[in-house]
């Protein structure tokens, strides 16, 4: 089997430290940036969705805000913003650099893509079962958690699957400011040695990342389906 | 029980302000079934989420149970909803909860402990008699029993008032007629306030006592409901009767001239419409006798609106000219509208 995968991928058995080093640094980077940004897009996408002009807490200039500040950080590149928000990382990290860095950006490229898909799983709640929560005489906080939030279960958790793979993407790029991770591995040795079976291998752990993540989104859609 | 004093809402659409209701005032008695029919457009969806301010009136006041809804904080006005029932054309049921977490739903944070909100939870569900389905997800169930669990919702906070809006309007006929009578029988066992939204007189007939006519957000015509059926005053009420009543029908018959209503030389074809409540005397047979003329009913509607009948009758009379003359005159002496249809004049 040893001698099988010397043979097979010999310059990433090569180096099996800094492999399982890569993929630890991109887990971390996923998990860490991963719960950040779950919470904040949640919050920001309820909010998007209460102060929207109709809403349950319409409130223009919130809405206005939130939804510009969404934007912006959306038409970014991620490899710039990865630059551009160093001084926040900073800030907050006390580097910019390594995963430590990696974080703050990653949690900026990712919070307005979830709190988009947010949006557009609350958006599917019928305006119907709000107005009915309404003449029941629910808050407005009653509203977000016992109707918004959990009558869009099933919306929240497809958009979850689709931003941890996007998260899982994003990763990628993250060696740029030297975070390291699978990207970092597949382009330092794979592209830069020009070890092909480096980024072979490197696709192959990726693909499995993301079907685990897909399996698992879908199970749980399946259960908040009635 | 329920006030509305020059309620107008308006809506801005871009430029140009749309009026929704304009300066409608009614009032809504204690334990009545009050029937608001309008055609769509008419603002009566509108009007009715006035009375829980669903929509808060541009002017005017709402006044609910004495309470002036208008003026209440948004704390207070939760409280006062609590007490104002509402069911939806579409149930607007919550499709992640069982029938039972439904009906549970404005329990929470009632005060109740979780074996009292089960206790009323499985009598509320026994009141709209679908105990059976409690553990039942909302998809699972058809649109009347959607309704019912609806209504068991809508009843939970034991309400003074319970507002329908277009709650039949998406069901079939004979759920329809189970609906309306589940919402009579609550009225007078709870003695709860009913008011009932709909574009189908059939509704107005089969369960309310009053009823307003809508018509570009105004309420144009109101009374109780027999008035309304026999001696309508609008064009739109009267629209909306024939849709009910096949009494009109008998023109298209002439119009296409039917073997049915062809007349002989000194026949004519009338319409009598009971206008009052008294059609229990055989006027018909009477007016035969006493004049001597041959009455041959081609065409008779009669239904039983607020226990008494309403409708008419279409009938052929023949005989002497000065006989048919003195007939319509006691006919109409006992306050039964006489229309001259079609006369084949006098040979």
């Amino acid at each position: 089997m040893l001698e099988f995968l010397n043979s097979l991928i010999p310059n990433v058995m090569d180096k099996l430290p800094i492999f399982y080093a890569a993929i630890a640094d991109t887990l971390i980077m996923v998990l860490w940036s991963g719960a950040i940004s779950f919470v904040l897009g949640l919050i920001s996408g309820v909010i998007t969705t209460v102060t929207k002009p109709g809403g349950i807490l319409e409130n223009r200039i919130v809405y206005e805000v939130l939804d510009k500040v969404v934007n912006l950080f959306r038409s970014i590149p991620f490899i710039i913003l990865l630059t551009w928000v160093m001084p926040i990382s900073r800030a907050i990290m006390g580097t910019a650099i390594y995963v430590r860095g990696a974080i703050v950006p990653l949690v900026f490229g990712t919070v307005p893509f979830f709190s988009r898909q947010i949006e557009s799983a609350l958006a599917e709640i019928d305006h119907g079962q709000i107005e009915a929560a309404l003449s029941m005489g629910s808050s407005p906080l009653e509203i977000i958690f016992r109707v918004y939030l959990r009558e869009s279960m099933g919306g929240i958790v497809r958009g979850t699957t689709i931003t941890a793979i996007s998260l899982l993407n994003l990763t990628a790029m993250a060696g740029a400011v030297g975070a390291g991770g699978l990207g970092d591995f597949a382009i330092r040795y794979g592209h830069d040695r020009n070890q092909m079976d480096v980024t072979n291998v490197t696709i192959v752990i990726l693909v499995i990342m993301v079907s685990l993540i897909q399996l698992f989104g879908n199970r749980l859609v399946k259960k908040n389906t009635h | 029980m329920i006030e509305l004093l020059h309620v107008t809402k308006s809506f801005d659409e871009g430029q140009n302000q749309v009026h929704a209701v304009k300066d409608v005032t009614l009032t809504i008695n204690e334990g009545e079934v009050f029937g608001i029919i309008g055609f769509s457009g008419a603002g009566k969806s509108t009007l009715v989420r006035c009375i829980n301010l669903l929509e808060r009136p541009t002017t005017g006041t709402v006044t609910v149970a004495g309470q002036t809804l208008t003026s209440l904080s948004s704390r207070e006005l939760r409280q006062a909803r609590k007490k104002i029932g509402m069911i939806f054309q579409h149930f607007n049921l919550m499709a992640s909860r069982t029938v039972f977490g439904n009906v549970a739903y404005p329990l929470k944070g009632s005060g109740l402990t979780k074996q009292e909100i089960s206790d009323k939870v499985h009598k509320l569900l026994e009141l709209v008699d679908i105990s059976d389905k409690e553990n039942a997800y909302p998809s699972q169930l058809s649109g009347g029993q959607k309704q019912r669990v609806a209504i068991a919702r809508a009843l939970a906070n034991d309400p003074s008032v319970l507002l329908c809006d277009e709650a039949t309007s998406a069901l079939d006929p004979q759920t329809t007629k189970a609906i309306l009578l589940l919402l009579k029988q609550l009225n007078v066992k709870l003695g709860i306030t009913v008011v009932v939204i709909t574009h189908e007189m059939n509704v107005v007939k089969e369960i309310c006592e009053r009823v307003a006519v809508m018509e570009q957000g105004q309420v144009v015509e109101q009374g109780d409901v027999f008035t309304i059926f026999s001696t309508p005053e609008q064009k739109v009420t009267r629209d909306f009767i024939r849709t009910t009543s096949n009494i009109q029908k008998v023109e298209e018959l002439i119009g296409k001239n039917n073997a049915v209503t062809l007349l002989k030389p000194g026949e004519l074809i009338v319409r009598l419409s009971y206008m009052q409540r008294n059609a229990s005397e055989p006027l018909i047979s009477t007016v035969s006798r006493q004049f001597d003329l041959d009455m041959n009913i081609i065409f008779a509607d009669i239904e039983i609106v607020q226990d008494a009948p309403i409708g008419g009758t279409v009938a052929i009379i023949s005989g002497e000219r000065q006989n048919i003359d003195a007939a319509i005159e006691y006919l109409l002496q006992k306050n039964v509208g006489v229309e001259v249809i079609e006369d084949a004049g006098v040979s």
